[in-house]
């Protein structure tokens, strides 16, 4: 299933949706929309994951460059991950630069 | 200009189907540069050298682009190729490998095989033993797969703790055993993740630095034997036998299917630093997993086997390593590779220190003969990279070097005590002629270490080769059946001792002796001078059944069980008081010998104050430790009680007791600031087999 990525942006939140698989292929323009929020110089950043049926570690490493590219001052949530997604999220350390919410 | 603008970032010409140019001949490796990827690999024979490229998990290549020979500089086969990352590969994903063509004679060291695709020595990572235990597919070419490492890792404010040597307590475990039995309760068993869990207990025990056995990565179906009860196969379960030296063991990450391991390895140092604890690495450089001429072609042996092996004249392998193999440690070549692999694990991975297994290896000559001044030795003690690493070497290997005390150590290495161990392990049991000895070796075996003080001795009872302590007071033989050796396997000198019964009993007075006996083992390491070490699971008296040479059993034979039960639960709470009491008292860490400006002062005592008995049949010893202020030792592994007369402590102070290995609990050992003054001021009576603490106050 292929990845749908649409992204709202408040004063100070963006908020990016995605629905289906982020897979290698379509890690990049997950990787690009994170630019953009990040070029948005909002200070926080809401990844809605609940229809996230898959994550591959290039999603994951899209995390990590969101985290280093924003700042400490930007925060950024993963809403409401799959239980496999969360954990691997969890074992890998990535938890430490994003805030994992379990909805 | 912009970083893609950069006119280096351009191909000059095309090899299958991708832009390549010239590469950089260093670093070796694959490295990621502007619009493609660097690889470089060093090869001094070799007459053609192809880059094999492979989709993640195919089993054929997607490409072959060999090397053209302008692109050969000296004997660095080096070419910077572009579009992988417009292509079906990206770094990520990569998996890549080379194919050498050269001679293949034996006689002159060379082993060259076209038709393998062979493993990048300097290989971030390696896939295809991503999940521990999986069955591998054999068949599979190039069954050990170099991968790119990504480059992002937060360390935050990470830096390494820097703790003085003298101030560790060392615990070596095993990374899958520690946390893969079921009572361990981690989410992760068995794994990096698995371990970060565990922090909080051994912050609580009060380690300070963790040693952990090798996790380079190793093929743990690397063992043709069979369990001879069940028939099933063995693994390779402790991987002193290396396929890459550059990467984090996948099957130990709970992220390795996902190719996190590194993420992981990572973030586990990181939170391990940020409690307070040092990781040091078990490195294994004196052989490798090709083994000899019958062993599998992965890397060296296929791109230089003449440089990295030591060779007989007549091509045959050296094995001063018991294992098939040795590593050509004082190659110019291979120093070079080692000191590059230690640099990386410090820059990458923020590694404290090494431990480096059969290390008597590390100075031998090409020609097998013992270096007075080797130079690997020499420049890994004053790498400005290394600088501040903890370097321990284990100092001696399989064909009969042995250097303790001798170990070439430029000011800087320090070693595994093996006189340590076998002093301590003789007075417990009782054998005559050991009160001597014990005291050289109790205050830093300065007859081993002069002029190097006591950090240079990391003195243990116990390690991962051989019994556990619980083993040591329970099994007078070893018991390695289940190895699949008929027994033969495992050391046979462990200067054990049963307490009476051989292996598991219901004797309550055997019971009793046994932990006595371990709680002896315990309070004479740490307070020992020099730098304790602990096998993982000896506080909770984990049992390995006898058996001494578990390398091969990954089950409950070797993993750490975490159920609380009452043996467990007494000594736990004796040792993790007796690492505070070290950590409260600076005297029983002092860095230098007595007498060498030390502002403390050591004395000998018997039962009578200031007459130590140095004779043969002597088993009763003590030490006074005085500075600032005054630990007084007593050690009895006499199976009789003595009247100790105390020497008079400084005035204004009395003696008060902090342990008495033969008290029962809680009264064993007492907290800081709760310990008791002694009902007879100047005297204590010492019960058989015992170790009894004092501190003036």
């Amino acid at each position: 299933m292929a990845l749908s990525v649409t992204v709202t942006t408040s004063t100070d939140t963006a908020t990016i949706n995605l629905i289906g698989e982020l897979d290698a292929a379509s890690a990049p323009a997950f990787h690009d929309t994170i630019e953009q929020a990040a070029a948005a110089g909002v200070t926080h950043v809401v990844i809605q994951a609940h229809e996230l049926t898959y994550m591959a570690s290039a999603g994951l490493r899209s995390l990590v460059f969101a985290r280093q590219k924003m700042g400490d001052e930007v925060r950024i949530t993963v809403a409401g991950p799959s239980a496999p997604v969360a954990r691997t999220i969890r074992q890998a350390g990535f938890d430490r630069s994003v805030t994992l919410v379990d909805e | 200009m912009s970083v893609t603008e950069r006119i280096d970032a351009y191909p000059t010409r095309t090899i299958g189907g991708y832009g390549v140019r010239a590469g950089r001949p260093l670093p070796f490796g694959a490295t990621p540069v502007p619009a493609g990827v660097n690889f470089s690999v060093y090869s001094e024979k070799a007459t053609r050298m192809w880059l094999v490229l492979f989709e993640p998990g195919a089993e054929q290549p997607l490409a072959e682009l060999e090397f053209p020979a302008a692109f050969r500089i000296g004997s660095v086969f080096a070419m910077t190729v572009f579009g992988l990352d417009g292509g079906s590969l990206d770094d990520e994903r990569l998996e890549y490998g080379f194919r050498a063509e050269g001679p293949f004679d034996p006689e002159h060291g060379d082993r060259f095989d076209a038709t393998r695709v062979l493993s990048d020595p300097y290989a971030r990572m390696i896939s295809g033993r991503d999940v521990w235990g999986t069955e591998p597919d054999r068949d599979r070419p190039c069954p050990y797969r170099s991968r790119l490492v990504p480059d992002d890792f937060d360390w935050g404010d990470d830096a390494p703790l820097r703790i003085p040597t003298e101030d560790l307590v060392v615990y070596e475990l095993h990374v899958r055993g520690f946390t893969r039995h079921p009572s361990a309760q981690v989410s992760a068993p068995g794994t990096y993740a698995g371990l970060r869990e565990k922090i909080p207990y051994l912050k609580e025990l009060g380690v300070n630095c963790v040693e952990l056995m090798p996790v380079f990565e190793f093929d743990e179906h690397d063992n043709p034997r069979s369990d001879p009860g069940t028939g099933e196969p063995l693994l390779d379960y402790w991987g002193y036998n290396t396929v890459g030296f550059f990467a984090p063991k996948a099957g130990y990450a709970a992220t390795g299917r996902f190719g996190m391991q590194a993420d992981e390895f990572k973030t586990m140092v990181k939170e391990l630093h940020a409690a307070g604890i040092e990781v040091v690495l078990d490195v294994v450089f004196n052989h490798t997993a090709e083994g000899n001429e019958q062993g599998p072609t992965i890397s060296f042996r296929g791109l230089d086997n003449a440089t990295y092996y030591m060779l007989t004249p007549a091509g045959d392998y050296y094995n001063f390593s018991g294992t098939g193999n040795t590593v050509n440690c004082n190659h110019p070549v291979v120093r070079d590779f080692i000191l590059n692999c230690l640099r990386h694990w410090v820059s990458e991975y923020h590694i404290d220190g090494f431990r480096f297994d059969l290390a008597a290896i590390l100075d031998r000559a090409p020609d097998g003969t013992p270096l007075a001044n080797p130079p690997l030795l020499e420049q890994l003690a004053h790498d400005p990279v290394l600088r501040h690493c903890k370097l321990i070497a284990e100092a001696w290997d399989a064909a009969g070097l042995y250097e303790v005390g001798s170990f070439p150590d430029y000011g800087r290495w320090a070693e595994w005590n093996g006189q340590y161990r076998d002093t301590v392990r003789r007075f417990l049991k009782g054998d005559p002629g050991t009160a001597g000895e014990l005291a050289t070796r109790v205050v830093g075996s300065p007859d081993l270490y002069t002029g190097r003080g006591t950090a240079a001795s990391v003195n243990f009872v116990t390690a991962h080769d051989g019994f556990t302590l619980h083993d040591l007071v329970s099994y007078n033989d070893k018991h390695n059946e289940a190895n699949g050796e008929g027994n033969a396997d495992g050391a046979n000198d462990n200067n054990s001792w049963n307490c009476g019964a051989e292996g598991p009993t219901e004797d309550p007075e055997i019971q009793r002796l046994r932990m006595r006996q371990m709680k002896n083992a315990m309070a004479i390491l740490l307070t020992s001078q020099g730098v304790p070490m602990l096998l993982a699971g000896d506080e909770l008296a984990r049992t390995q059944a006898g058996n001494n040479n578990t390398y091969c059993q990954d089950n409950e034979l070797s993993w750490q069980d975490w159920s609380p039960h009452e043996t467990g639960e007494e000594l736990y709470r004796f040792v993790r008081s007796l690492i505070a009491f070290r950590h409260a008292h600076p005297l029983l860490r002092g860095a230098d010998h007595p007498g060498v400006c030390s502002g403390s002062d050591v004395s000998w005592h018997g039962t009578r104050a200031w007459e130590p008995d140095w004779s043969a049949d002597s088993r009763l010893l003590a030490v006074l430790r005085t500075g600032d202020e005054q630990i007084y030792v007593a050690m009895n592994s006499h199976w009789e009680p003595h009247d100790l007369e105390l020497p008079t402590p400084q005035s204004g102070t009395d003696w008060y007791l902090v342990a008495d290995t033969a008290a029962e609990p809680p009264y064993d050992i007492h907290q800081p600031g709760a310990e008791p003054p002694l009902t007879d001021p100047g005297h204590y009576r010492i019960a058989p087999r015992s170790t009894v603490i004092l501190l003036a106050r």
